[in-house]
């Protein structure tokens, strides 16, 4: 009788690799996202070109930063729209400090701490005022930009100072073939892949997300948590704000405009839950990268891009009913 | 030499006065059976012990010592472990997961710490196996059944070397043959000489186990009794009023 008792605890699941794999949303976007690149490899000369095939991996990479942040702050069960405008933000900071004369590092730090505070204002908000994290990133939406212009008095900086080059160089240039965003990237998706599963903190924005409640009761610090969330959030947008500037090599205050939407469409896309307790950091990448390629096949075929938001949207539902298929099975 | 007093412990949630003046003794090895009507502040008291709540008036004495709770983790420290009403279990998470939550065991290495799911699958599997109950550490909480998240609820109180275990009814929501197995599992935590405040509205299952039968009525305790002196018929008539107090 004991012995079946602990062979019943003991026992796995019985699901194959396979079958665990497939029940990963993340699986089925990336699927689509390669036979989407098969289809245009056949059907255009254009794609698979490295010149094309460079310049998606690095229009990607910006979104995917964020996403990567917006899936954090997603899983604790939060929303933040505000990452557009801390992109323009962090991006005036850097070139309004650079064209002044500053040399690069000291205006990236700058840059950096200033979406940072922006997260912090919006963490503090939410977590110590208990005010509604759409609410609260809204209003920073508004004010973060507002912010950046006044910094500018909105007009255009393409004078970068003594270290222009390096600046243009971090954000529009490559390594070995690959464009630096993309390390970027890979950089932080493995350190965050690590960081969801093998720390505290990574299973408390999960656990906060699941059910804060349980997560309160259980003495977990759920306050500060929320804080550090929405501040790593503000990060990644500050880190892709730096970045865009180097790469186009001019900053306006019309930069990032929207973005908060492709970067929730990304994340929700990769798997991210709304409701909060599921993401991943490879399901916001591959959603991201599933976004570009679409917006990329409509330009390469000739499609209108005013037809980009259709089928962005079209994923967005599929990716939505395909976690509520995936739950009603179980 | 009394585990737990409470003395004149009131609590009010703005003009709701949840709890007056309620005092209170368990000895160790001592299981009270808590009753009470809904809303009659059952879980207000047992949360004020665990530290979640603080009362508005009244002392709570640890081993005849005055202890003040501001924190969940300070009653920990002292020894309190509660199963919550609703369990507060996270849905997406795995058993073991659930019984670590807020405890997980780090492995070292050098600089770096990482949790330790091995040791967290292990242990878990060991309290299921205490608890009897077939619950596998690696399932989702979500796709469990009642009893096995009464278990994986009742799992994490016997993490640490618990004095009081108090259980908030872990047989609201199970079937006939899982509640003699939480009944079993209270009763093995007395000879354990760990003290038990059991919540329930199953009138049968309070004095299956209980030494002590108390009952709450609208905030106030209105008996507090030998459960071998009292009856079902009684309690009732205390639960609904029609005793005054006993
Ligand atoms: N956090 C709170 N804020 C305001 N009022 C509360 C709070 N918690 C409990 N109350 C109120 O205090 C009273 C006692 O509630 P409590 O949950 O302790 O009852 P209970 O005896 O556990 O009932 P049940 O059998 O339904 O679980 C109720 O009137 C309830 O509405
Ligand atoms: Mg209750």
């Amino acid at each position: 009788m004991s012995d079946t008792l602990e062979q019943a605890i003991g026992q796995a699941q019985h699901r194959s690799t396979f079958a665990r794999i497939a029940n990963l949303q993340v699986f089925w976007v990336f699927i689509a996202a390669v036979l989407a690149c098969l289809a245009l490899s056949v059907m255009t000369d254009a794609f698979a070109t490295e010149r094309n095939l460079f310049n998606v991996s690095r229009n990607f990479a910006f979104v995917a930063i964020i996403a990567i942040g917006m899936t954090t702050v997603i899983a604790s069960g939060g929303i933040d729209l505000s990452v557009g405008s801390t992109v323009v933000l962090s991006a005036m900071v850097i070139s309004v400090l650079m064209e002044g004369g500053y040399p690069f590092w000291f205006s990236a730090v700058a840059a950096l701490g200033v979406a940072l505070l922006v997260g912090l204002i919006n963490g503090v908000l939410i977590a110590y005022a208990g005010m509604p994290a759409f609410v609260i990133t809204l209003g920073m939406l508004s004010a973060a930009r507002s912010a950046a212009m006044v910094l500018s008095n909105n007009k255009m900086i393409w004078e970068f100072g003594p270290d222009h080059d390096l600046l243009l160089w971090i954000g529009g240039g490559s390594t070995f073939g690959l464009p630096h965003p993309l390390y970027v990237l890979v950089v932080l998706t493995v350190v965050m892949s690590v960081v969801y599963r093998w720390t505290r903190w990574g299973q408390y924005v999960f656990a906060i997300g699941s059910n804060e409640e349980a997560a309160t009761l259980t003495g977990i610090a759920v306050k500060p948590i929320k804080v550090s969330i929405y501040m790593f959030s503000a990060f990644t947008a500050g880190l892709t704000g730096i970045l865009m500037a180097g790469w186009l090599g001019s900053v306006t205050t019309n930069l990032g405009t929207a973005m908060e939407l492709t970067v929730i469409a990304a994340a929700v896309i990769g798997g991210a839950n709304l409701n909060g307790g599921e993401g991943t950091a490879l399901g916001a990448v591959v959603g991201a990268l599933l976004i570009e390629v679409i917006r990329n096949s409509l330009i390469l075929l000739g499609i209108s891009t005013f037809w980009q938001g259709m089928f962005i949207g079209t994923f967005i539902v599929i990716a939505v009913s395909f976690d509520r298929i995936r739950h009603a099975r179980s | 030499m009394s585990r737990l007093k409470l003395s004149g412990v009131s609590k009010s949630f703005g003009a709701i006065q949840a709890l007056d003046n309620v005092s209170l003794q368990l000895g160790p090895g001592e299981v009270i059976g808590l009753m009470g009507d809904n809303g009659a502040g059952k879980s207000t008291l047992v949360k004020i012990i665990a530290g979640n709540y603080r009362p508005t008036t009244g002392e709570i004495r640890i081993d005849d010592k005055r202890v003040e709770f501001h924190k969940p983790i300070d009653a920990q420290r002292e020894g309190i472990e509660i199963v919550y009403q609703d369990l507060a279990l996270c849905d997406h998470f795995t058993a073991a997961s659930n019984v670590f939550l807020g405890r997980e065991p780090m492995k070292r290495f050098g600089p770096f710490g990482a949790i330790d799911y091995e040791e967290m699958r292990t242990t878990s599997a060991k309290l299921f196996a205490r608890l009897k109950s077939e619950t596998r550490p690696r399932d989702v909480v979500r796709r469990m059944s009642g009893g096995q998240r009464q278990a994986v609820a009742i799992a994490r109180t016997l993490l640490s070397d618990a004095k009081i275990v108090l259980l908030d009814e872990p047989t609201a929501a199970i079937s006939v043959r899982q509640v003699a197995e939480v009944l079993d599992l209270i009763r093995n935590l007395r000879d354990h000489g760990i003290s038990v405040i059991l919540i329930s509205h199953r009138m049968p299952d309070v004095f299956a186990v209980s030494d002590v039968i108390a009952v709450l009525r609208r905030g106030q305790l209105v008996a507090s009794k030998k459960a071998a002196e009292s009856s079902p018929e009684e309690v009732t008539g205390l639960i609904t009023g029609a005793i005054e107090y006993a």
